[in-house]
């Protein structure tokens, strides 16, 4: 299958505006979702200087390279980055560019309120980072348990900036959660049923309807924790009536779930990928499918597990022992039905291939050490630990990053139209491999004789010297490793071998279009047959005419068996969503200050968003000379 | 395509409606997503309230809300259902008279609505910084009045559009959509009155 013939009127159509004020004005999901993936790879790297930071400091007993305070501003400020300005966002960002895409649409469900929550996720993640440079940043851990994050503890407005992080971050993941779930089910191509969607879409699926039950939860603990801070509420303090272990709950039923937020994408990817590479389709499609929604459902009935040292009830704690052995059930069937794919496939050794490969070994190891913490006399042991660091750090990076890393070096040429380096990328993968193995494995050992976390330094007799310096090295390679990746990205869009529509030799609707694609993805949208159009005989059963070419009409099909529906005409590209973005950040930013910022930034975030919806008359005028009533 | 035994499926759209009503609309699922998130905010704030009440040996720790104007409130809201649901109707059938006269008297039953919320706030007996009780009562009714406020504004800006234009078909399903948020706003309200009002007697 080529890439569809070029289409001048429908690329004027969908582009947004030239200059400045179009650059803000922005709302093509590709260019949204570029720059978002590139800000939350920015924070990455700015997480990943903060981590170097830390291992530097604990290369050596009593090192005196950084202080306590400022110690305990990096691990919280390194963990806050990680979690909620990288590994979940990033996740979104990548979906936004690829899902409208795999499911043969022309654009993405409300585009300038994609657009609005890249702005907002952006803007947040600034506050934490200015904040953080004048010595403001948050210091109580990235999960900010009171009372050392309360007023009592944590006065000034470090943890402020924390509480309202949160509220940045979470707003802008739910606005792409309904953005994603309405995309995938009203805008997949004609004859896409739900049973003929790529695995991918159908992980986000899942992950976006997680995001609507898990973020309310965090976003409504954060908020109560700074009405305590900032206007006397009493949420988590014993002695008005209050409940420290409230906070708990309620962050770790979001948090627990996060962790699959985080994870469950990266297996949509490996599912592209190994498909791609081992040049058949996944066995098993409808275990995949059922393992991914069962893994969501007892993501839920796992947070307690993060509060065994806490005093709730002993059946409790063995009811959520029970539900932690079980979420392995549904992940061992996914893996098994990859190597199965593996298996019976011919294998194409490329870089993205060694990435989603180094899952299965990563991830295995930091799986099995969490069937043990999941017993509660273990976790007692370790808790707190350095066995634990090591625990959530080959799950999300075996489990998220090498994913996440492969899905960069195989869709990197749909996003560019160019193939990244082979020779740097095996570099690239090798170092960041060896690097995180030699960094993180002799954490575990560090944790079992005893060494903390959240320790600024230890003295020199505990016997913990080696460990550690093993795992600033292991660390220092894993830098140069991710350096080299950037070298390649640098280098390899303006350098690399020309990639061509579908240069891999993939099966799904992303490669059937240009790379990288025009603005309006499709030039003629098809009617597909299989799970992969490309690949079989008919995939592609036909085309679908009769959109108008001459501005940002897409087809609306139905939930279950994509039927068409009706065609729906796409907004035009506006700065409002921008304007309005500035305005709220007024309001979050003020009312860290004063609560009555509240009143006033809503009075001015107000118009900004009616003008945003306000109707032109142009627009109407040319839609009402071409509506066609239902 | 060269291989000329698979029948094509071509398909063309060219005759399907530009906009539709209901759950085919994609507004109805965006629509629907901001009332599961709220949903699940207004669930989870219900829980609390109950935690903190297991962890507590009084309860309420002060005088339980007066029912006076709760009670009133929870009466206006149920009218405004009526009204509501013409206008919805109105917006489906098109007529842009009686959708305009309808979103206005929506609009005076959330502006009435909202009065009389200012009195519930003065009735509740406690503040938000007495005790925990305290808090999470006033937590539960600050976030319903967001609600409450949003969806008027909402109203009144699609209300003044219903009067000056520019019109098109597919602002009629904004109105019967944002009518169907203000049941969202109604039916959530039912829970959260009965643990306020109620959760403090039982």
């Amino acid at each position: 299958m080529s890439a569809d013939a070029n289409n001048p009127v429908l690329d004027r159509s969908w582009s947004d505006p030239p200059g400045l004020i179009g650059w803000l004005s922005a709302i093509n999901h590709k260019t949204i979702s570029i720059r978002f993936m590139l800000t939350t790879m920015g924070f990455f790297a700015a997480g990943g200087v903060l981590a170097m930071i830390i291992r530097l400091q604990l290369a050596r007993p009593e090192n005196k390279l950084v202080g306590p305070d400022f110690y305990n501003q990096l691990f919280t400020m390194h963990g806050t980055t990680m979690m909620f300005l990288f590994a979940v966002p990033v996740m979104q960002a990548v979906a936004t560019y690829l899902v409208p895409l795999m499911i043969g649409s022309r654009g993405i469900a409300f585009p300038r309120m994609n657009a609005f929550a890249y702005w907002i996720f952006l803007f947040g993640g600034l506050m934490l980072y200015i904040a953080f440079i004048l010595d403001i940043g948050p210091d109580a851990g990235w999960f900010a348990y009171p009372p050392l994050a309360g007023p009592e503890y944590s006065p000034g407005k470090r943890m402020d900036f924390w509480a309202q992080l949160i509220t940045y971050t979470e707003l802008s993941g739910l606005l792409e959660a309904v953005i994603l779930i309405t995309t995938i089910f009203k805008m997949r191509t004609p004859g896409m049923t739900l049973n003929r969607m790529p695995l991918f879409v159908w992980t986000m699926l899942v992950t976006s309807f997680m995001v609507m039950f898990a973020m309310p939860s965090v976003m409504l603990a954060s908020t109560a924790l700074i009405t305590d801070r900032l206007v006397g509420t009493h949420f988590y303090n014993p002695a008005e009536g209050g409940d420290v272990l409230l906070w708990q709950h309620l962050f770790w039923f979001f948090g627990h779930p996060e962790v699959y937020l985080i994870f469950i994408p990266p297996l949509g990817f490996m599912s592209s990928i190994i498909a791609t590479f081992a040049r058949r389709p996944i066995y098993g499609y409808p275990v995949m499918v059922l393992a991914v929604i069962a893994t969501a459902f007892l993501a839920f009935s796992l947070w307690v597990h993060h509060m065994f040292a806490t005093n709730v009830p002993e059946l409790g704690k063995s009811f959520f022992t029970a539900a932690s052995a079980m979420i392995a059930i549904p992940t061992a069937a996914q893996i098994f039905c990859w190597i199965a794919t593996l298996w019976a496939g011919r294998l194409n050794f490329r870089t993205p291939m060694l990435f989603a490969l180094s899952f299965f070994f990563i991830l295995t190891i930091g799986g099995l050490t969490g069937i043990m913490l999941a017993s509660v006399s273990l976790d007692l042991q370790v808790h707190d630990t350095f066995f634990v660091v090591a625990h959530l750090h080959y799950v999300l990076i075996g489990g998220a990053v090498f994913p996440l890393f492969g899905a960069f070096y195989y869709w990197f040429p749909k996003f560019t139209g160019r193939l990244m380096s082979e020779r740097l990328g095996k570099w690239n993968f090798w170092l960041m491999f060896v690097g995180f193995n030699v960094a993180f494995f002799p954490m575990h050992i560090a944790g079992l004789r005893g060494m903390p976390r959240r320790v600024y330094t230890y003295p020199a007799e505990m016997g913990w010297n080696l460990l550690n310096l093993v795992s600033s090295i292991g660390a220092a390679i894993l830098a140069v490793g991710i350096l080299l990746f950037v070298i390649n990205v640098l280098v390899s869009r303006r350098r690399g071998e020309v990639a061509g529509a579908d240069p891999w030799g993939a099966g799904t609707l992303e490669w059937a279009t240009a790379s990288p694609p025009a603005p309006g993805n499709f030039a003629q949208p098809v009617v597909v047959a299989s799970r992969f159009p490309l690949w079989s005989p008919g995939g592609v059963a036909g085309v679908v005419r009769g959109l108008a070419d001459d501005r940002r009409e897409v087809l609306v099909t139905s939930v279950l068996d994509a039927v068409p529906n009706h065609r729906a005409m796409m907004p035009e590209s506006s700065i409002w969503p921008f304007v309005s973005a500035v305005a709220v950040t007024v309001l979050f930013v003020g009312s860290i200050f004063t609560p009555w910022a509240v009143v006033w930034g809503a009075v001015l975030a107000t118009p900004p968003l009616i003008v945003w919806f306000w109707p032109k008359r142009k627009a109407t005028q040319m839609n009402l000379e071409r509506e066609v009533k239902p | 395509m060269n291989d000329t035994r698979i029948p094509s499926q071509d398909i063309n759209v060219a005759r399907l409606p530009t906009y539709v009503f209901g759950s085919h609309s994609m507004m109805w699922w965006g629509t629907m997503g901001l009332m599961l998130i709220e949903g699940t905010v207004f669930a989870i704030t219900v829980v609390v309230y109950f935690y903190l009440r297991s962890h507590s040996q009084t309860w309420p720790v002060d005088p339980p809300p007066d029912l006076l104007w709760g009670s009133l409130n929870t009466l206006i809201l149920l009218a405004s259902m009526v009204p509501n649901q013409l206008a919805k109707r109105a917006a489906e059938r098109e007529r842009r008279q009686h959708a305009r006269w309808w979103l206005l008297a929506c609009l005076a039953f959330a502006l009435a609505f909202l009065i009389v919320r200012v009195f519930e706030f003065s009735a509740l007996n406690t503040r938000w910084d007495a005790n925990a009780y305290g808090s999470v009562v006033w937590m539960l009714l600050a976030l319903h009045t967001t609600h409450l406020i949003t969806d008027t504004i909402d109203t009144a800006v699609l209300a003044v559009l219903m009067f000056t234009g520019p019109l098109e078909g597919k602002r009629f399903v904004d109105v019967s959509e944002n009518a169907m948020y203000w049941y969202f706003v109604v039916g959530s309200w039912l829970p959260i009155y009965a643990v306020i009002y109620w959760g403090a007697r039982l």
